[in-house]
């Protein structure tokens, strides 16, 4: 056994209180326990933060708010949620299962770890798991892996699906350390792996996810997500894709759009989003737009099918969406 | 043929068997009180159990430098770490007399060299008082290796001498045929995936050896521990009364099994082991990889002149498992047929029987070439079927005992609506779907062993049936409640089935879905013999009211002894013996399968399934799925349909998700969990029927059935992949059928 020390504080203060980088903040617990199980990941101090008070859904002119501790399965539910962010309740209730959904949390969920084989595996190589011992994926099985934002020493894909709808509108993640608290644009909070893939966001080790909010937007009310698996529930995705598109008859006015399970972040199109701006929403635009929505990425051998199943992807939910209306 | 229906030996009225009931300890099950292999404790008088954590390979092949276990010994708790640099010789002697499971070659012994022969063999045991002590220092046990690369390519590695079977000549017919075809196929590796993990728990008395162990035969660790540890059999016994799954994983006995005991054995304390969900992937066998090349060689009209498998199939490097390949060989008419089989060694752990083993996988390849050349001919796959269906059986010319395809075909056509398949291919759309129809059809052999079984009728008119089977999840403790019940006259609630023991009268190994057949009948003629002492003593007995009736003019019905001609002129079991003064009666019996098999006897499956293929995205959905069986007398229908929906949602996984990924560096098995290795859920497996075509097969079994467990696999992955086919016009030969296969471009 791997003693640690374990504590329920109920302020946020308290809790912050003597955490370091040896502390593990534990929420729903399903990533962590998993990978505590797994000794991916050895804490010496456990801080269970569930007695905090940051939960609460609110929506108000500045956007929805959601509270760190607000669980999947409670967000996916909430009538405004539905209403104002449909792709968020969808990528939510295509994430994972119902029993996970009950127990996961919206903050757990940002940061919970790369489902690559070779991280979860303590007898392989990986540099995220032990920096400067190589990828054991690059010229192994990386079906899973990412095709965007790749380096020479991580390849792994980011697995959330929340945060696919999330990046792509613009949504700020709260934060609060000892030093205080700030607040930092969910796009940015995540950082791509270089050559540092132990590193995976911005938060630093004493500091806590409060809470999200999603701005308000003439356009997360139309919106959706599609996400692409071999199984039709309980599996990560191949690929997915968030868009949604603020429409003037039949004009596209503006246009969010990200994807997941292909890049090692959740990974904003932001050219598909200029691409559509401005044109006729029809198969033509969409077909065009997603053209060089994989520029830049580099398959590995199992997972070459990417690019083209992310257009395809792409084509499709801007299509549905559209016919939804 | 239609054989007559036998006219021995109860004529009792059928009351449980052919109706559809609820298994007996359904509620033991779902309440949790059902006690399975790991479960078992104090509560059953095993105290002080102690914990076992093995400790697993991490390399491929090679040999173990050091194993260093200082780290391990000194967390509290811990009592030991056994490795082959400090565990006593075991006897290890030989376990292959004739009806063992375990196949040839040289067994996987536990701790006995340095030898690493797959990646995750077990290299050493970890026990403590406490499972988190044991989990916590087997991960401090430092083993260094001297590492080799590991032969893990089916296709490229050199195979075994290969087993030819032939009859014709089939390559002057093939090179004659008018029509002929060649494909390959691959199948992946597959894994069983029960839900309960492999457990046991061992405990030696002295010289004496107990153990409560997951398995499908209780036979099997008792020979097998016997012949490792030096003792008799007689020495050993083997508890396994629930079984939470297994599929084929449980039929041997695994080598942890032996760590276990031998831990107990130097500790001279019960152990206990339970394997983690992840050493499920290496520490038990799987379903071997294929390759499986077909040529087919046909007249016009599609009339098959020459058939010609070569097959690769994967073994480990010491023993040789080698799966039953024959369906090929007795589906279709063929004069000209050759097989060759070639095992292919490779560092793997050895595989196993799962489910349909060996009829599944060349049902595959058989039945999506014949699809293929139905496609290639323009004839519709079932017609080409029947123009093929043999009068007798091709390979042995033996008439069959009774063979109902073509009655599945046309029961299966007309249910399924299968005149609105589109003969063209890409035909049907609706949106973004690409809609698609296929069937395939498959065999299994009706086999039965030897098998014996014991009856105790009690003073209140009870039953306790016993024999040393298995329940890994058909319901067989519910099913042989259903035969006793009906051979002894009594309700189900009054009849006990019992099993899960070795010491009770044996059974042969709970597969092959050959339970019922072997054990089924065994009971009836035990509960047959049971019930005519019982009539005997009450038309001897002056005082019974069937005085002086002939035996056979006495029926029993609900536990009412009378006359055929007067239902009121009787007595009950409880009556007859209180007043003969008996506690009990009880009657041993048996069945033996017949020395002659003078018919060829299979059960018989026709698949149909509908799939709906996204044009874009290429994934796939089965609509629905259609089983026909022709299984023989069907005991508890019931049952029977979770059996048929479960073995149909298991081809689904093969055709469309399941696949141990291994790394061709290493062997390390990439997706060793739940999340990672997919199987179907629940809303990949929507619209599933099975119907069993009626009738009994009296020379298959003297109870009437073929066997349903394993027939109801077989032509599954074939049938969805010959609908992908309709649907998309794109031949995938690769299973499992992955998006990207049908993405990529022509
Ligand atoms: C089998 C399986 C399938 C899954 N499938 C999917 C899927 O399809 N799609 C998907 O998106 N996800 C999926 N998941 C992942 C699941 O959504 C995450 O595990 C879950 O959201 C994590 O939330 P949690 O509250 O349980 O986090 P925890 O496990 O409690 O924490 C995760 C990490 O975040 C840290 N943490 C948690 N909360 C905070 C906070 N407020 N501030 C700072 N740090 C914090 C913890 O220290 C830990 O490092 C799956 C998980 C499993 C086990
Ligand atoms: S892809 Fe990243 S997480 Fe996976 S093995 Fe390589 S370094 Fe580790």
């Amino acid at each position: 056994m791997r003693p640690y020390t374990f504590a329920q504080p109920r302020s946020v203060r308290e809790a912050l209180r003597g955490a370091g980088p040896d502390t593990a903040f534990l929420a729903g617990g399903t990533t962590l326990v998993d990978l505590m199980k797994l000794e991916v990941v050895t804490p010496e101090r456990v801080v269970d933060i569930n007695r905090l008070p940051l939960d609460g859904i609110t929506l108000d002119h500045k956007g929805l708010h959601i509270g760190a501790l607000e669980r999947m399965s409670d967000v996916a539910a909430d009538r405004r949620v539905r209403e104002n962010y449909p792709m968020v309740a969808q990528a939510l209730e295509l994430s994972a299962s119902a029993q996970l959904r009950n127990m996961a949390s919206i903050g757990g969920n940002l940061l919970q770890r790369t489902r690559c084989g070779y991280f979860r595996d303590v007898s392989t190589p990986c540099n995220k798991r032990e920096p400067g011992s190589g990828c054991s994926a690059l010229e192994g099985i990386n079906r899973g892996h990412a095709v965007l934002g790749t380096s020479d020493d991580c390849i792994a894909s980011h697995p959330s699906d929340l945060a696919v709808p999330l990046v792509a509108l613009s949504t700020v993640v709260h934060l609060a350390s000892a030093r205080g608290t700030r607040s930092v644009p969910l796009d940015t909070f995540y950082t791509l792996p270089g050559a540092t893939p132990e590193v995976e966001n911005v938060l630093r080790p004493n500091e806590l996810i409060t809470g999200i909010t999603v701005p308000r937007s003439p356009w997360a009310a139309h919106s959706l997500y599609v996400k692409v698996r071999d199984r039709q529930s309980y599996e990560f995705a191949l690929t997915s894709a968030a868009v949604a598109l603020g429409m003037r008859g039949r004009t596209i006015t503006s246009a969010r759009v990200a994807a997941g399970g292909v890049g090692t972040r959740p990974w904003r199109l932001t050219a598909v989003e200029r691409a559509l701006t401005g044109r006729p929403a029809t198969a033509a635009t969409f077909e065009a737009a997603v053209v060089r929505a994989a520029d830049g990425a580099q398959p590995r051998e199992h997972n070459a099918f990417k690019p083209a199943l992310l257009r395809r992807t792409l084509v499709r939910a801007l299509t549905e969406l559209q016919e939804s209306r | 043929m239609t054989p007559q229906p036998a006219p021995r030996p109860a004529r009792q009225p059928q009351a449980a068997v052919g109706t559809p009931r609820s298994r007996v300890d359904g509620r033991l099950k779902v309440t949790g009180q059902a006690r399975f292999a790991a479960d078992h404790g104090p509560a059953d008088g095993i105290d002080g159990i102690v914990h076992a954590v093995l400790v697993d390979a991490t390399i491929g092949r090679g040999r173990i430098t050091s194993i260093e276990a200082r780290a391990a010994l000194a967390v509290p708790d811990v009592l030991t770490v056994i490795h082959h640099g400090n565990a006593p010789r075991l006897p290890y002697r030989d376990n292959s007399f004739p009806d063992s499971i375990h196949p040839p070659g040289e067994r996987l012994r536990a701790f006995q060299d340095n030898h690493v022969r797959f990646f995750g063999q077990p290299v050493a045991v970890v026990v403590a008082t406490t499972l988190e002590a044991a989990r916590h220092a087997a991960r401090l046990v430092e083993v260094t290796y001297d590492a080799e690369p590991p032969q893990l390519d089916l296709v490229t590695a050199p195979a075994h001498e290969p087993d030819i079977y032939t009859r014709g000549d089939a390559a002057a017919a093939l090179a004659s045929a008018p029509v002929q075809l060649e494909m390959t196929y691959r199948m992946g590796r597959n894994h069983h995936n029960a839900m309960e993990p492999h457990a046991i728990v061992a405990r030696w008395d002295g010289d004496r050896l107990t153990v409560w162990e997951k398995t499908q035969w209780v036979a099997d660790p008792r020979n097998e521990l016997a012949a490792v540890f030096g003792i008799p059999q007689a020495a050993v016994r083997c508890y396994s009364r629930f079984v939470g799954g297994a599929f084929g994983n449980s039929g041997r006995t695994w080598v942890h099994s032996v760590a276990a005991a031998l831990a107990a054995r130097e500790l001279r304390r019960p152990v206990k082991l339970v394997l983690s969900r992840r050493q499920l992937y290496f520490g038990i066998g799987f379903r071997p990889a294929y390759e499986y090349g077909v040529r087919l060689g046909s007249e016009r009209d599609g009339r098959l002149t020459a058939v010609v498998h070569d097959v690769r199939g994967e073994t480990s490097r010491y023993e040789r498992h080698s799966d039953d390949l024959a369906l090929g060989r007795m589906l279709y008419d063929t004069p000209n047929f050759r097989q060759d089989v070639r095992l292919v060694p490779l560092d793997v752990n050895t595989p196993t029987w799962m489910r349909g083993p060996g009829w599944s996988t060349t049902a595959t390849a058989l039945e999506t070439s014949l699809d293929e050349l139905a496609h290639e001919l323009g004839i519709d796959p079932i017609e080409l079927r029947i123009r093929n269906e043999p009068a007798d059986d091709p390979a042995t010319g033996q008439p069959f005992s009774t063979r109902r395809l073509h009655e599945c075909y046309t029961t299966g056509m007309r249910e399924f609506g299968w005149h609105r398949r589109s003969s063209r291919p890409r035909a049907v759309r609706e949106g973004d779907w690409l809609i698609g129809m296929g069937m395939a059809a498959g065999a299994y052999p009706a086999e039965s062993a030897p098998a014996q079984a014991h009856a105790r009728l009690g003073a209140d008119g009870t039953v306790v049936v016993r024999s040393a089977s298995s329940d890994m999840g058909p319901g067989t403790t519910t099913s042989m409640a259903q035969v006793a019940a009906d051979a002894l006259g009594l309700p189900m609630w009054s009849v006990q089935f019992q099993l899960g023991d070795s010491m009770m009268p044996p059974a042969p190994v709970h597969a092959l879905a050959w339970t019922m057949a072997s054990v089924g009948s065994a009971v009836q003629a035990t509960c047959d013999r049971l019930r005519r002492k019982a009539v005997a003593l009450a038309v001897g007995d002056d005082r019974s009211p069937l005085h002086g009736v002939p035996a056979d003019e006495v029926v029993v019905r609900r536990g009412w002894l009378h006359t055929r001609a007067d239902p009121r002129r009787g007595e009950t079991y409880q009556q007859l013996l209180a007043r003969n003064g008996r506690t009990h009666l009880e009657a041993v019996g048996g069945y033996e399968p017949p020395e002659e098999i003078r018919y060829s006897m299979y059960a018989y499956s026709a698949i149909f399934a509908e799939v709906a293929v996204d044009a874009r995205l290429g994934i796939v959905r089965v609509r629905r799925m259609l089983g026909v069986f022709d299984a023989g007398r069907i005991v508890n229908p019931k049952l029977a349909d979770s059996q048929a929906h479960g073995g149909m949602i298991g081809g689904l996984g093969q055709a469309l998700l399941e696949h141990t990924v291994t790394d061709p560096r290493d062997g390390r098995i990439l997706n060793a969990n739940l999340a990672d290795y997919l199987v179907p859920t629940n809303a990949d497996a929507t619209d599933i029927r099975a119907i069993y075509i009626e009738g009994v097969d009296n020379e298959a079994a003297p109870i009437g059935v073929k066997g349903l467990g394993e027939v109801v696999q077989v032509g599954v992955a074939p049938a969805i992949a010959n609908a992908v086919f309709n649907a998309t016009g794109r031949r995938v030969r690769d299973l499992p059928i992955t998006p990207e296969a049908l993405l990529m471009p022509r």
